[in-house]
């Protein structure tokens, strides 16, 4: 398997990284270089072997339904990058630039 | 910066261990803001916080410093019982959220950000009565191991400042190999407490996985992460970890297990114990003068009583690349909050989208993007079963391989830390030539285990490490082995 | 065939419904915040939902607790362990870049429900997929500020459960079915609040169209942004029409995720960009496997509430005075149910507290479009008013009278009776004083009745009633008036 700069595109837009063309290309060489030594894990026989999710055997806590939550020592506008009467704002999504469409 | 650094000498009560300190804290003897002020002169005496010196500290608060000592002191005098750290500066990593000093994870992306809560150990920290004082260098979302890759610009390594710390927790092993502090926090998710502290010269230990709460730790690889400890001795980190390891409802990967008493445990004969020399990690190619000194702290362990069993962990070569799938995978997702709505750094774009993707791509540097695209990508729909649940079920098989070591009477195993000594700044232009000094400590972070490397001697005035490795949730037995290794080399671990 | 015959003879609508419902916790489903609706933008966030750096999620017992009685209640088989992964998207109202949810080890499979009869009296019944817990997204509004989206998370971090279906559903009217099916079962076992209007049980639809006569099934597609059932049925409709003229013209339907307008009536595709979701599911690793002890399972069907089938059978035995369309009216809601047998029980007359329960307080609730739990007569006031009148004290078109007033006031029967002069006279001189005053109002009408024209007997003792504002007793008020005639 090796990635092609359509690959590198198409995840560099999932993950919302904003990469040029250069970048893209020299980014398919570095995947690649790393992927190839990836290659050898598909030699090993896993067949019948779960897939494990982290190695604590434990199951999950469960929490009692109730307050009081975690505090925060600083409000919210003393860390966002743009706030206003409480709430946090973002450039309008481009799907919504028609006021009337929720 | 070039060649070893002459370190002045240390005096007064930074020649304590933090034992001792505590101890004379708690007795009255010493006022908890005189080894506060002087590990902040001493880092100022090193250019500690300096890009241009050893950069291996990011963030201090001399004010916050000394609130934070003559709170410890009132408390002294109002007559409540000294924590067990009353007094004993520390040094954190800059991944661990403190509500004073800013929590940026050597990332452009969190540059100015301070947490409005305090992680779980750094409160654990402060209700024992340990003075943080710093926040230390390392690399950007811990994604590297030598902590060049901070956007604050590289640390570098005490002992001989051409050369790198190692990391990502550099800057926190740099700390306590510079004699700022006796102990300071840093994070695993591959080898990043035991590979610096192999290349400083000190003692790191990585607990087992849900030993320490990692609330408040931010994320990189949240199956991999686990907060580790670093000490200029084995007691050093046994009571570092003692105060911050047990359970934190807040996690709910953290194990409801007791907590043994570590600096407790047995330092002296080690008749009975069966140590295993796992073959996978003395490659014919390993640097002769690692294998001599290992060899040797093989002959003290015997000398002790111990009993040297060859073992094998044979799926430990796979190691590397079923941990450069899942860690990266892991990443992409914690990575994905980092998005400027909320905190941090925002970057206007072309709309909102725009607005991502330079906030995204300007804010994480080299390393991280690459790391969270290969995360991306094998998470993707069509790659998912060939590179991320083949990896899974590989770790799978490397913990099974620990579990039957551990399960045939061996009690602890015996390796180098690492395959050479520190490295040279930019010595590691390839990506992957670099994830290879994780190549002995990724397997323990795989496999969930608890894993200690303690210095053994020196290369070339380097320092080398040797890791032991015990059974889930078993530091006791870790330390014990490790205080009793430790005396035994005495000076020649530091030769 | 041909075109122009309505699409509904050549294709057949087929709809897989996957609801969301949000569960009646105290906190948030990971952290504990509190759930309330309406508080002020960002008010109920902490580290944790507003997705801080470093914080981690610990699942709410109660929350899962009300999963599990929901997807027994719809039959399902609770899996005994179970897993949360993450679903990874951009979304600012989304704080961590993925939504905590469950993929591929839902907490229950299975189950169905039976939304009606078929003519020869078999179910029409439908089964569901799976039953999962995630959590809610916040809320972004755009309409706000000018060029901006303001982001509230009071709501991230909400329990929901995602109920989806299987495509078994034909037609609108049968998603319709299913949906207030659905809806009574979950209001029964009192795991959400099912308020529409609060966004607390929202539908997507995936719905294809397949020619009349075949077993596979056609591409299909998913509406979106659907917030009532008549919005369902109407989207439903209208995407159904679309896809048929697709079909029809030779076209293919394109798999897309579609948006229902309710304003224009219209559906239209989406536009994000984003056409191919890679959504990258994992299992989450700060989560471990959510295992459900067996015990616990069970007690938690031991405790289940009535279902409304079994209320409807109870109510055909423990009621059979009364009929099987006033039955249904009484099981519709688990709140007119519980009600209705406070009354009844209280006034021992079943009979009249149906009738009260399917005429006069379902009017009285419209008047003020309010419900059932905000209505200020109480099931013991009601139950005292119906004594009052079995036991002759006030008259039946009295008691309306009072009811409205209790309606209004909240005071008891007896007290509104008293004080507006609406108890029951018998009382014969009074009783012939507003008989003589009627007479004399109404003087054309009172010589043909005195003159032997019976049937106005009816008319005048309504106008006595209406003159006594319904406290005269209209037996003795007959009996008096058939005595001024002789009779
Ligand atoms: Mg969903
Ligand atoms: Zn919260």
């Amino acid at each position: 398997m090796a990635v092609t700069i359509d690959d590198v595109r198409h995840i560099a837009a999932l993950a919302r990284l904003g990469v040029d063309d250069a970048r893209a290309a020299s980014l398919v060489s570095e995947l690649n270089t790393i992927l190839a030594h990836m290659d050898v894990l598909s030699t090993v026989d896993t067949s019948g072997l779960d897939a494990v999710a982290g190695i604590g055997a434990f199951a999950a806590p469960l929490g009692a339904d109730l307050g009081p939550p975690i505090p925060l020592v600083r409000p919210i506008e003393s860390f966002a990058p743009q706030e206003r009467d409480g709430f946090f704002l973002v450039p309008r999504l481009s799907t919504h630039e028609d006021p009337e469409a929720a | 910066m070039n060649g070893s650094a002459a370190l002045p000498p240390e005096s007064g009560a930074g020649a304590l261990s933090a034992g001792e300190l505590r101890d004379a804290v708690a007795r009255g003897d010493v006022d908890p803001a005189a080894p506060v002020r002087a590990a902040l002169e001493r880092a100022a005496a090193i250019a500690a916080c300096d890009r241009s010196g050893l950069n291996i500290l990011l963030y201090t608060d001399a004010d916050d410093a000394r609130d934070q000592a003559s709170a410890v002191a009132e408390r002294g005098r109002r007559g409540a019982a000294p924590g067990p750290l009353a007094g004993v500066p520390v040094v954190l990593k800059d991944n661990i959220a403190t509500i004073t000093l800013p929590t940026t994870c050597g990332s452009r992306i969190l540059d100015g950000y301070v947490s409005p809560y305090d992680a779980s150990a750094a409160a654990r920290l402060r209700d024992a009565g340990a003075v943080i004082v710093a926040k230390s260098n390392m690399d950007e979302f811990a994604m590297g191991s030598s902590t060049e890759h901070s956007a604050y610009g590289a640390a570098r390594n005490p002992l001989d400042s051409a050369r790198v710390p190692g990391g990502s927790s550099g800057g926190s092993a740099a700390a306590v190999a510079a004699g700022l502090v006796r102990i300071a926090l840093g994070s695993e998710t591959g080898g990043s407490v035991r590979q610096p502290a192999a290349f400083c010269g000190v003692v790191g230990v990585k607990p087992t996985y849900g030993r320490v709460s990692r609330f408040g730790l931010v994320a990189f690889a949240s199956s991999l992460d686990q907060i580790g400890v670093f000490g200029r001795t084995v007691d050093d980190a046994a009571l570092g970890l003692q105060v911050i390891a047990g359970h934190d409802p807040l996690d709910s990967t953290s194990a409801a297990l007791p907590v043994p008493d570590y600096r407790g445990a047995v330092r002296g004969a080690m008749t009975g114990v069966v140590i295993g020399r796992p073959r996978e990690y003395f490659p014919d190619d390993l640097d002769p003068r690692v294998r001599a000194r290992c060899d040797a702290a093989f002959d003290a362990l015997a000398g002790l009583g111990a009993e040297i069993r060859d073992v094998s962990l044979p799926h430990s070569r796979l190691a590397i690349e079923a941990y450069y799938i899942i860690a990266p995978a892991e990443a992409s997702s914690n990575l994905a909050r980092f998005d400027g709505v909320r905190y941090g750094l925002r970057l206007e774009g072309d709309g909102l989208r725009g607005m991502y993707e330079a906030t995204r791509s300007r804010g994480f540097g080299g390393e991280v993007t690459r790391r969270i695209l290969l995360g991306t990508y094998v998470l993707s729909a069509g790659y998912y079963d060939a590179y991320y649940r083949k990896a899974q079920q590989v770790r799978g098989l490397i913990a099974r391989d620990f579990a039957r070591a551990f399960g045939d009477g061996v009690h602890l195993l015996f390796t180098p830390t690492t395959p050479t000594p520190a490295f040279a700044l930019g010595a590691c232009a390839e990506p992957y030539d670099m994830y290879l000094s994780d190549v002995f400590t990724c397997t323990a972070n795989l496999a969930g285990v608890p894993a200690l490397s303690l210095p053994i001697g020196r290369v070339d005035g380097l320092p080398v490490g040797g890791q032991l490795i015990a059974p889930h949730f078993d530091e006791r037995q870790l330390f014990a082995a490790a205080f009793a290794l430790e005396r035994a080399l005495g000076a020649a671990a530091h030769r | 065939m041909t075109a122009s015959s309505p699409p509904g003879d050549r294709y057949e609508m087929v709809v897989g419904l996957e609801v969301h419902v949000q569960l009646a916790t105290a906190t948030k489903i990971f952290c504990r915040c509190s759930t309330r609706f309406g508080g002020a933008p960002n008010a109920n966030t902490c580290p944790v939902c507003l997705g801080l750096p470093g914080a981690l999620p610990v699942i709410n017992q109660h929350a899962v607790g009300l999963a599990v009685r929901a997807a027994q209640a719809l039959d399902c088989t609770v899996r005994p362990s179970s897993a949360f992964a993450r679903k990874n998207y951009f979304y600012p109202d989304l704080p961590k870049g993925y939504q905590i949810s469950q993929f591929d080890q839902p907490l229950a499979v299975g189950g169905c429900v039976t939304i009606g009869t078929r003519p020869d009296g078999s179910p029409v019944v439908v089964n569901l997929t799976r039953v999962h817990l995630e959590e809610d997204a916040g809320k972004s509004i755009h309409d706000r500020y000018p060029g901006a989206t303001a982001v509230d998370l009071n709501r991230a971090g909400v329990p929901l459960i995602e109920i989806v279906s299987e495509p078994d559903i034909r037609g609108s009217a049968e998603a319709e079915a299913y949906l207030t099916v659905l809806k009574r079962i979950l209001e029964y076992v009192a795991v959400s609040d099912v308020s529409m209007e609060r966004g607390s049980l929202r539908v997507d639809a995936n719905v294809s169209a397949r020619i009349r006569g075949e077993s596979a099934l056609g591409t299909k597609t998913e509406i979106k942004n659907l917030n009532s059932f008549s919005g369902v049925v109407r989207a439903l409709e209208a995407e159904f029409a679309r896809q048929c003229a697709v079909l029809d013209a030779g076209g293919r339907v394109e798999q897309q995720t579609m948006i229902w307008d309710s304003a224009s009536g219209r559906v239209s595709p989406a536009r994000s960009k984003e056409a191919s979701h890679d959504y990258r599911y994992f299992p989450d690793p700060d989560l471990p496997p959510l295992v459900l002890h067996l015990e616990w399972i069970d007690e938690i069907k031991r405790a289940m509430p009535e279902l409304p089938e079994a209320r409807r059978e109870r109510y055909r035995t423990e009621y059979a005075m009364i009929g099987a369309s006033i039955v249904e009216r009484l099981v519709a809601s688990r709140a007119v149910g519980d009600y209705f047998e406070q009354v009844a029980r209280q006034s021992a007359d079943p009979k009249a507290a149906a009738n009260w329960l399917t005429t006069e307080v379902p009017a009285a609730l419209n008047a003020s479009s309010s419900s059932l739990d905000q209505l200020a007569v109480r099931p013991a006031d009601l139950a005292q008013l119906i004594t009052l009148v079995n036991s002759g004290v006030v008259s039946h078109t009295a008691a309306k009278q009072i009811f409205a007033t209790m309606v209004a006031t909240g005071d008891p029967p007896r007290r509104v009776a008293e004080r507006d002069g609406l108890l029951k006279v018998s009382d014969d001189d009074r009783l012939a004083a507003w008989i003589d005053e009627v007479l004399a109002a109404s003087p054309e009408e009172a010589a043909r009745y005195l003159g032997g024209e019976q049937r106005l007997q009816g008319v005048l003792v309504g106008q006595v009633m209406k003159r006594s504002n319904g406290s005269a007793d209209p037996k003795r008020v007959n009996q008096l008036l058939a005595a001024r005639i002789g009779r």
